[in-house]
């Protein structure tokens, strides 16, 4: 029998982004994919090379709306490192309490996303639910609820005082409780939610290696990679351990995700605790020289910049990897096989961002 | 789907979660909320640091007329300039700036 050429995407009902597979298919099996993209490029590694070197934290931030933060701090860092500027250690706890909380949101976003792409609406109703929770202790600690603006070059922006420190923990309990009687057993033990994922767009731990997949991807395939472990921040002081799961499927990786974000609590309330008083930004004079390397780990995998300034108000180059760029190959080895109906659940399993990607 | 049924049932019976927007009133924003500028033109020494380090390139200051054009459409809400401005002119409050049938700049005209 002849193949047919199905487009999937770049509008399609469970995408939250642009992006194009061009998928073969034999019947109702897909036997070859090609993922396009291209459909969002903004042009912001340009940009970057117009604006100066601290008006570009904001400009950062906008390359992805769900972790703002987390490119934020990527690039102070990066900054930080060219201009040989250590931080102050309650600015590091703090940088670590917002990176979790984006990655609470995202996660809690994307699990809704997934049950959506699955067709449980009540679930992905239940999700964002609790994710507002998230949003409102964004919009109360940084003064927005999606693009926060906190990091700064020399630390961050804004404080937590004892007080909101108490209602931010009040709100993480109401989280982990919501979640504890809603989504958790859902997503574990619910047995259609495991007859659509498990044992579909499996990634074995090689390919995974191989392909060089990040984060949740790659963890849910037995690959224990996790830039945290460097312990950039204050990850150090507060102690982490990656969370692995063995079978390499889209269960996995949902499995994954949700212990992440009940890790992300505790971590949030590790943070809080050991914070130690004092500075939040020291002042930062001169100008960025030279090239450095700056890695953190987003909710989607490890981020990477590649910073060269050369000693005036605007850096020469801002090159900027983003995670989905870098699961987007894992596709080419999860999708054929499968039906045509498993796509949209195998091609969300990796959280593809699109407008990351593309900046 | 059993483990969701306490809270769909208890859901069944309460209130919208979700507020009728141009009906009735939002809840207030959260007293840190970063929202509508406005600038005070008796402290205003129209030094032109706000320009400087808006990344938006949403301020104008024109020195020869007295004047500071002020793009709200363009502005980020990001904070920097009233951070940075010395003479704490401009200020900050926690209400969301409102939507506008026309993309208006404003223009303050600071007094001699």
């Amino acid at each position: 029998m002849a193949r047919t050429v199905v487009p999937f995407g770049p509008q399609h009902p469970v995408l939250p982004e642009p992006v194009h597979l061009k998928l073969e298919l034999d019947d109702e099996k897909v036997v070859g994919v090609t993922p396009i993209i291209g459909y969002v490029h903004r042009g912001i590694e340009k940009a970057a090379e117009l604006n100066s070197f601290r008006q570009n934290v904001f400009l950062c931030e906008r390359i992805c709306g769900i972790c703002s933060f987390i490119h934020a701090l990527t690039y102070c860092q990066g900054i930080e490192a060219l201009m040989g500027v250590e931080i102050p250690p309650r600015a590091r706890f703090l940088r670590v309490f917002w990176s979790e909380l984006s990655r609470t949101h995202s996660h809690l976003l994307w699990l809704g996303l997934f049950a959506d792409a699955m067709g449980f609406e009540s679930l992905f109703m239940q999700c964002w639910r609790i994710r507002e929770i998230a949003l409102d202790i964004l919009e109360m600690t940084a003064g927005h609820r999606v693009i926060t603006s906190t990091a700064s070059i020399g630390g961050v922006r804004r404080d937590i005082d004892n007080e909101m420190s108490k209602e931010v923990e009040k709100k993480l309990l109401k989280v982990k409780e919501m979640m504890d009687n809603t989504i958790a057993p859902v997503f574990l033990h619910d047995p259609t939610l495991k007859r659509r994922t498990a044992g579909k767009g499996i990634l074995t731990k090689g390919q995974a290696e191989l392909l060089g997949a990040v984060g949740p991807t790659a963890r849910g395939s037995g690959v224990a990679i996790d830039i945290r472990q460097t312990g950039y921040a204050a990850y150090k002081e507060v102690g982490f351990e990656p969370i692995v799961e063995t079978t390499g499927d889209s269960y996995a990786r949902t499995v994954v995700r949700i212990r992440e974000t009940y890790q992300c609590l505790e971590l949030m309330h590790k943070a809080l605790a050991m914070m130690p008083e004092g500075e939040i930004l020291v002042k930062v004079d001169g100008y960025p020289e030279g090239e450095t390397v700056s890695r953190s780990e987003q909710p989607r995998g490890e981020l990477i910049y590649y910073l060269r300034g050369n000693g005036t108000w605007n850096l020469e180059r801002l090159k900027i990897r983003t995670p989905t760029f870098a699961n987007i190959p894992t596709l080419l080895v999860m999708l054929p096989g499968c039906e045509l109906a498993d796509v949209p659940v195998i091609t969300l399993s990796i959280d593809p961002c699109i407008s990351c990607t593309e900046r | 789907m059993i483990w969701m049924l306490p809270a769909i049932l208890k859901n069944l019976f309460s209130r919208p979660v979700t507020r009728r927007y141009p009906f009735k009133d939002i809840r207030e924003p959260f007293s840190g909320y970063r929202g509508k500028i406005s600038f005070d033109n008796k402290k205003c020494d129209l030094c032109g640091d706000c320009e400087r380090v808006c990344p938006a390139k949403a301020i104008e200051v024109d020195e020869k007329n007295k004047q500071i054009r002020y793009d709200p459409f363009k502005c980020i809400y990001c904070a920097t300039c009233v951070q940075t401005c010395l003479q704490r002119a401009i200020s900050q409050d926690p209400h969301y700036a409102v939507p506008a049938a026309t993309k208006q700049s404003e223009t303050i005209s600071i007094p001699s």
